[in-house]
């Protein structure tokens, strides 16, 4: 849903709508009471019903990349728990084995709802950076050229931040296996393969099974 | 060097807004919340003192003998909604590069806002009743004046506007004080509908 205060012409259009809601309401208030107040259900119901629907239809923002240098291949890596995985290693050395190839990873700074609606983040953000570090750690001790950051608790927020300053030429999103998965659960690879122009490989990573 | 840094040839990138609002806007719009959270308790105050006023608990509303010139207030009403076209025109105006368009727009504004002010202050002189009469009065005026407040703050920033752009300040690419200004005088008409509609009509 957008912000109806978002810029003066949104404010405008609010005010017109006000109008005439409450016109209409008002008129069949006069007529009959009840009628008044069946309109304002009708209404507040149909608004409610259309601003959700109109949220749904909102096409994603698609990002597209700059072409990064000749004979060398830029991965960003999206993962959070699963980002010391060993299928994730093996994916990240595949691509290596085929050429120069630069990894950026970014962590998502995971948190629940209320600690991040508090700004109460540093917790999260503390994880996150430990569990970069050693990742980063492991992958430089296979020969690979990775770097990273802490990213926003929202992954594609997270995505799109780093696509700013990384421009790969491939995504690489890493999550736990169905059924374990928030980012799964709230279908964040589909969203970002249909908000960014970049090729994505999703690697499921199952922690369990490595123990 | 950080990645970041690296893939800008050296230099930290530009600012980026996770958030794609700008600090001003998400400025206003924070305060356009708080005021929703204002007027919202004075609404809460309102509609608690007319439900146990209304006819199911043996009760009159307006009480008698008050009543509310609703024809009057109609019309100011109406000065208002048509503050906010003018309002609109200011702002599609300079967006466009028409100077005077922008000029003319925000007198009227300024000249619909003070109408309505001052049409709100003789309403107050002769409605009959006073703030310590009743919780209806208290009530009353407590929400009409909290908006007629509103309209005063709104004015003095039309005002600041007014002098801007007399003064050659904004462009067709720098116009923020006009799109805030523009976005607190849409919210200040959208309350005044509501009070309207909830204190004259209901």
């Amino acid at each position: 849903m957008q912000n109806p205060f978002r810029s003066e012409q949104a404010a405008f259009r609010l005010v017109w709508v006000a109008v005439g809601y409450f016109v209409l309401i008002g008129i069949g208030w006069r007529i009959d009471r009840w009628l008044g107040l069946a309109v304002f259900i009708v209404l507040t119901v149909a608004g409610i019903a259309w601003i959700m629907h109109r949220g749904r239809r909102v096409p994603p923002v698609r990002e597209a990349p700059v072409a990064s240098p000749p004979n060398e291949h830029r991965v960003l890596v999206v993962a959070n728990e699963t980002v010391g995985g060993a299928e994730l290693l093996a994916e990240l050395r595949k691509r290596a084995a085929s050429g120069r190839t630069v990894v950026f990873v970014v962590c998502p700074a995971l948190n629940s709802h209320v600690r991040r609606w508090t700004s109460d983040e540093d917790g999260a953000r503390a994880a996150a950076n430990d569990r970069l570090a050693a990742s980063l750690l492991a992958m430089r001790a296979t020969g690979l050229d990775a770097t990273g950051e802490i990213g926003d608790a929202d992954p594609l927020q997270a995505i799109e931040d780093a696509l700013r300053t990384f421009r790969p030429d491939e995504l690489v999103v890493s999550t736990h296996p169905p059924g374990r998965s928030h980012w799964l659960e709230g279908d964040v690879v589909e969203r970002a393969r249909e908000r960014f122009a970049i090729p994505l490989d999703h690697v499921v990573v199952d922690l369990h099974a490595a123990r | 060097m950080s990645a970041a840094a690296e893939a800008h040839g050296g230099h930290p990138p530009t600012p980026h807004y996770s958030s794609r609002v700008s600090p001003a806007t998400l400025g206003i719009l924070l305060f356009i919340g708080s005021e929703i959270m204002l007027f919202g308790s004075f609404f809460t105050v309102y509609f608690f003192v007319r439900v146990v006023n209304s006819a199911f608990w043996g009760g009159t509303w307006p009480p008698a003998p008050y009543h509310l010139p609703a024809f009057v207030a109609g019309i100011n009403t109406a000065l208002l909604v048509t503050s906010s076209f003018s309002m609109h025109w200011a702002d599609t105006s300079i967006k466009k590069g028409n100077r005077a368009g922008l000029q003319a727009g925000l007198v009227l504004t300024f000249a619909l806002g003070l109408a309505f002010l001052l049409i709100q202050v003789i309403e107050y002189a002769r409605i009959g009743f006073n703030t310590s009469d009743t919780a209806f009065a208290g009530t009353f005026f407590g929400l009409t004046g909290l908006h007629g407040a509103h309209v005063f703050i709104g004015l003095s920033i039309l005002m600041v506007m007014i002098v801007r752009s007399f003064r050659g300040h904004f462009s067709p690419e720098h116009h923020h004080g006009i799109e805030l200004g523009g976005i607190y005088w849409h919210f200040v008409d959208l309350m005044w509908i509501v009070v309207y509609f909830t204190v004259y009509i209901l």
